[in-house]
């Protein structure tokens, strides 16, 4: 148990060195997420006649959250899979005595950390600019958010790691995932709060996992109220059923390895 | 000219040629143009099923919007993504040293040597919303040729902004990524431009013109035409200027360009 903190500890932070070294790099990267607030504009003005139960202030939180949990759940680990599997450089990994989702794992979380302070100065940005929409939420409702969000990470971290396994047979793993996140996109709340969607979808939504990765954080940060009695399952229900596809795809796609390049 | 024309011709006989031998991508980029569409037209329908009209516009018109922006999507697919962004590989492993002994405009090879086939089902479905919203609101398929000047506009001033970011590289090889975030507040330009508050408006037409890539275009389509030869004059104007603006900022550049590991 000691020596996988060590290990961990070990990697966040040589990872942590890694990312700062890309700094300008990131930062790009949290500018080009301002997809939420462009968004909010156009659902501010939309408020404003008044159709959609909302007012305009609440929309301007909502999409100002659904910032933050984008920016706290990027997940690119299909990527850098690829990369490995295609090059072959997985065979040096797979000699190391730790599990290779490790690896990835520090360099997503370590990414986070990197990102904290042009998120930060994003905030205060914003809320300069509007400053009606500020409020200090409940530290409970803080409390929700970490989780959901930490949860949110987590389902979308394996989600994409799942895919990423098909690297093993095809070359375009990745576009698979672009399927995936065209899903994401337009049903997880991004562009809009579930609240406006059609009743029969929204409950059926509430049965996938897309929701969960987006809208229910950025709501609990609102301080609206969680569902817990629903959440949890629906995201251990979808975490066991991704989980064992991985651990399947993941021993079929080592038999099928072949470490081409290295 | 006549050169340059058989250069060219030749130039995207042989890129499609190439892309051709992955046939599996049509399906894929096919696949995914459609669900971009759909989830387009999804994210419109929340504002017009709860009986709220963008900036005073019809579900149709407002569809001619996505068709232009979707058009447009497919020009950068086309030519700008598989081109300007490889500028930065060109500097970063030396390899300008070769377009620039090159008997050809340096900036006309570097723009225009590859012409991606993958963008084709964007180009028909932004077509298809076009047509769509023509027949919708009665007007004659002669709006929608109307409409290419304008279209041609948008397609100068994109050039212009997505070369400019492009060829920044040449100093700060780092910033590689520097497009995606002109093509996220790109985004911007799937709605109308009076769909947003005023000081969105403000920013997305003087700093950012995105009003003049989809909004103008669209404008000629639904005929909604006062002041519409103003609009049109500025956005042939501006995107003029940029196009003089971005040859003489590649011969600056060209400059700093300092021939990495030769």
């Amino acid at each position: 148990m000691k020596r996988w903190i060590r290990t961990l500890r070990t990697f966040l932070g040589v990872y942590y060195a890694y990312m700062l070294e890309y700094r300008s790099e990131i930062y790009l990267w949290a500018l080009a997420g301002v997809f939420p607030f462009i968004l909010m504009g156009v659902w501010i003005r939309a408020a404003e006649s008044g159709h959609f139960g909302w007012e305009p202030v609440r929309f301007a939180r909502y999409f100002f959250a659904v910032y933050l949990t984008r920016q706290l759940t990027v997940v690119w680990v299909i990527y850098e899979f690829e990369e490995t599997v295609l090059k072959g450089t997985l065979s040096f990994y797979l000699l190391q005595p730790v599990p290779v989702v490790l690896r990835f794992l520090s360099s997503h979380l370590s990414e986070r950390l990197a990102r904290l302070p042009f998120m930060l100065a994003l905030t205060l940005f914003f809320f300069l600019l509007y400053p009606r929409a500020f409020w200090i939420p409940d530290p409970r409702h803080i409390l929700s958010f970490l989780i959901l969000v930490t949860l949110a990470f987590g389902l979308r971290f394996l989600i994409q790691y799942t895919l990423s396994m098909l690297a093993f047979w095809t070359e375009r793993a990745a576009s698979v995932d672009e399927f995936f996140f065209l899903a994401y996109l337009f049903l997880s709340g991004m562009i809009a709060p579930l609240d406006v969607f059609p009743e029969g979808l929204r409950r059926f939504l509430m049965w996938t996992p897309f929701p969960y990765m987006l809208y229910t954080p950025a709501r609990a940060l609102m301080g609206g109220t969680v569902p817990w009695n629903q959440v949890l399952p629906v995201i251990a229900l979808w975490g066991l059923f991704f989980w064992g596809l991985y651990r399947i795809l993941w021993t079929r796609g080592l038999r099928h390895y072949s470490g081409m390049g290295a | 000219m006549k050169r340059y024309l058989r250069l060219l011709a030749l130039f995207w006989s042989t890129s499609v040629a190439q892309e051709m031998e992955y046939r599996l991508n049509f399906l894929l980029a096919l696949l995914s143009s459609l669900g971009s569409a759909a989830g387009g037209l999804f994210g419109l329908s929340l504002f017009y099923r709860a009986g709220h009209a963008l900036s005073g516009w019809t579900y149709p018109e407002a569809v001619a919007v996505l068709g232009v922006f979707t058009l447009l999507q497919a020009f950068s697919r086309a030519l700008l993504f598989p081109n300007l962004n490889r500028i930065v590989d060109h500097v970063q492993y030396g390899t300008l040293d070769f377009i620039l002994l090159k008997p050809v405009d340096s900036q006309f090879w570097i723009s225009l040597r590859i012409l991606s086939p993958w963008a084709l089902p964007d180009a028909l479905m932004g077509s298809l919303l076009l047509m769509w919203a023509t027949w919708q609101l009665k007007r004659s398929f002669l709006s929608l040729m109307g409409a290419l000047p304008a279209i041609l506009a948008g397609i100068l001033i994109l050039y212009g902004l997505w070369f400019f970011l492009a060829s920044l590289t040449i100093w700060f090889v780092k910033i590689y990524n520097v497009t995606y975030v002109l093509q996220s507040f790109l985004e911007a330009g799937r709605f109308p431009i009076g769909a947003y508050p005023a000081l969105f408006r403000w920013f997305f037409t003087f700093v950012l013109p995105v009003a003049f890539l989809t909004t103008v275009p669209a404008r000629q389509v639904v005929g909604r035409t006062a002041g519409h030869v103003g609009s049109l004059v500025m956005a042939w104007g501006l995107g003029l200027l940029l196009f003089a603006g971005s040859r003489m900022f590649w011969r600056f550049a060209l400059r700093f360009y300092t021939s990495a590991s030769s």
